[in-house]
């Protein structure tokens, strides 16, 4: 029944490799000649961090900090969050929702070049976004910190930013193309909140202290806190590492069911 | 018949269901080398659900896919295969040579950009964002991603869907150069005409069956129902009596008469009405075979239309 099949090219790791690249590139691409999405993702948190962090924080001190510090860490934490949590969970969904992930699949895409393109993505526009900060409180706030200070505080705000795209992914593969960005901004702008992101926990109400905790915003920022501050990486930094870890695998668990879930659904 | 041609693709007593509804019921069919097999039907018959199995994005509840003998989700059998979906929306930031670009690092032996660009109609347009593409373009780009892998199995999910006249002709041409390169094409649509113009064999399906199977000619000898247009004085019941008439509408000022045999009923009006007059005899089209075999199937007489 079946016909004599000519076996196919090998698939090389240079292929590969630049299947990964082209991929990236795209998103990249894509993202760049966006402005609509980029412009407000990128300058909210800014905007928030000038008039609360640097007008009205002015020389006070936040426990050991002064608020122009304390409030890099928060906004950073809540300008990665912002950016991952957009970028993966409206990017998806729509891509998703309107029939073009279903294109890819059937082509002989790797689902996984997709994720990682839009993580390095994601991580790349976070970079950005903490670099941007990092200028204004150099020169607006004020900041002074020893030089790797600043490279820990990248590194911990970018990359801390990894259980969000996964949270994003979560809702990119559970939430329609049009509900997407409506449910992106009613978990973001709560979770930001009720973690402490824009006025600091010690002034907030009781309640939300004790809540605070089981958020994951909540644990990014103490770590950013805790390189600001200096303390060194001790026990407290661990046990907020191995909850971020616990979420995002929790979270990656969920979206592999909405990517599984996928299938029953018939779009277009 | 089955085994002269080989096979690329099959269903095989396939079943899918969504929730409540079946888009599928025991449904079997085979994909035969080089040839552009339409699969037609109103909307709803379960013609994407076919596609989307054949191209390993849903599985089936029961029964069996392959594609070159394969399973359709494996990557060595998608490296064969090129598609063309009903795709709402593009990312329309990239330009069209950035989405081709991209596609053919999917494959292992993609075709050239050039040789992908004048196979589409792109030519000119390879710097154009995907956004400012008019709806013709757009959906010659989608073309274009099914093809630049130099796949030797296309699905083309309804490629002409709301296009103009001039750009469904220009992607038809596109089609039948896919064949004549010696590539197997299974197409879907609902315009008959598609079928006519395109298809070397068509299976219809309807509620998620296979109600008819055969080349675009023989499901139309299969109702080999010719039409008699003309002005009489001759009562409709009268007509109606006359051997091998099989249907007789009043239309306007004249009847319209359905036969498989128009000679001898053509006689037999003549000598009861010699005076008959604006005659007209048209072989029945595609679209009518169609619908009657469609309204055949509806009405459950259990006409087994298929072979």
């Amino acid at each position: 029944m079946t016909s004599y099949v000519a076996p196919l090219p090998e698939f090389s790791w240079k292929k590969v490799l630049r299947l990964y690249i082209a991929e990236t590139r795209c998103e990249f691409l894509k993202v760049l000649r966006m402005p609509a999405y980029v412009i407000p993702t990128l300058s909210f948190p800014l905007l928030f961090y000038v008039m609360f962090g640097i007008v009205f924080g002015g020389k006070q001190t936040l426990g050991s900090v002064t608020a122009a510090a304390y409030f890099l860490a928060s906004y950073g934490t809540f300008g990665v969050i912002g950016a991952s949590m957009f970028g993966f969970g409206v990017g998806v969904a729509a891509e998703r929702g309107y029939g073009w992930l279903q294109l890819k699949r059937a082509a002989p895409m790797p689902p996984l070049a997709y994720f990682s393109a839009k993580t390095i993505m994601s991580l790349l526009f976070s970079a950005v976004l903490v670099l941007a900060l990092f200028a204004l409180a150099f020169t607006a706030g004020g900041v002074r910190l020893p030089f790797t200070t600043w490279v820990d505080l990248g590194a911990v705000l970018v990359l801390g930013a990894i259980p969000f795209c996964a949270l994003g992914l979560v809702i990119g593969y559970f939430a329609g193309p049009s509900s997407a960005p409506a449910i992106v901004n009613l978990l973001y702008l709560p979770l930001a909140f009720c973690s402490g992101l824009w006025i600091p926990l010690p002034i907030l109400p009781r309640l939300l202290q004790q809540v605070a905790p089981y958020l994951p915003p909540y644990h990014l920022a103490q770590l950013a806190l805790g390189v600001i501050s200096g303390e060194p990486f001790g026990r407290a930094a661990i046990q907020h590492l191995g909850i971020m870890a616990a979420f995002t695998v929790f979270f990656l668990l969920l979206a592999r069911l909405g990517y599984n879930r996928d299938d029953v659904k018939l779009y277009g | 018949m089955e085994n002269i041609q080989s096979v690329v693709a099959t269903l095989s007593s396939v079943t899918k269901k969504y929730g409540e509804v079946t888009a599928l019921r025991d449904v079997s069919l085979n994909v035969r080398q080089g040839e552009l097999l339409a699969v037609l039907g109103p909307n709803g018959a379960g013609k994407t659900t076919a596609i989307r199995l054949l191209l390993g994005l849903s599985a089936p509840a029961s029964g069996k896919v392959a594609v070159f003998g394969q399973d359709p989700r494996n990557v060595s059998t998608r490296r064969r295969v090129g598609a063309m979906l009903q795709v709402s929306k593009v990312p329309e930031t990239l330009k069209v040579r950035e989405h081709i670009d991209l596609f053919c690092s999917y494959y292992p032996k993609p075709l050239s950009q050039k040789a992908i660009l004048s196979a589409a109609g792109l030519e000119g347009l390879e710097n154009r964002l995907f956004g400012k593409l008019s709806g013709g373009e757009k959906q010659r780009v989608l073309f274009a991603l099914a093809i630049c892998g130099d796949p030797e199995l296309v699905f083309l999910d309804e490629p002409t869907v709301g296009l103009d006249v001039n750009t469904r002709y220009l992607i038809w041409n596109q089609i039948r150069r896919l064949i004549q390169d010696g590539r197997t094409v299974v197409l879907t649509t609902h315009y008959l005409e598609e079928v006519d113009a395109l298809a070397d064999r068509v299976i219809v399906l309807n509620h998620g069956t296979v109600v008819a199977e055969g080349s675009p000619s023989e499901i139309k000898a299969r109702t080999a129902q010719r039409k008699i247009r003309c002005s009489t004085r001759i009562p409709l019941e009268q007509v109606w009596a006359i051997p091998a008439v099989s249907d007789v509408l009043a239309r306007d000022t004249r009847i319209e008469i359905l036969t498989s045999q128009v000679e001898p009923v053509l006689r037999e009006l003549f000598s009861r009405d010699p005076n008959l007059s604006s005659l007209d005899i048209s072989t029945s089209s595609l679209e009518e075979a169609f619908l009657r075999i469609i309204s055949s199937n509806e009405s459950q007489t259990n006409h087994e239309v298929t072979a």
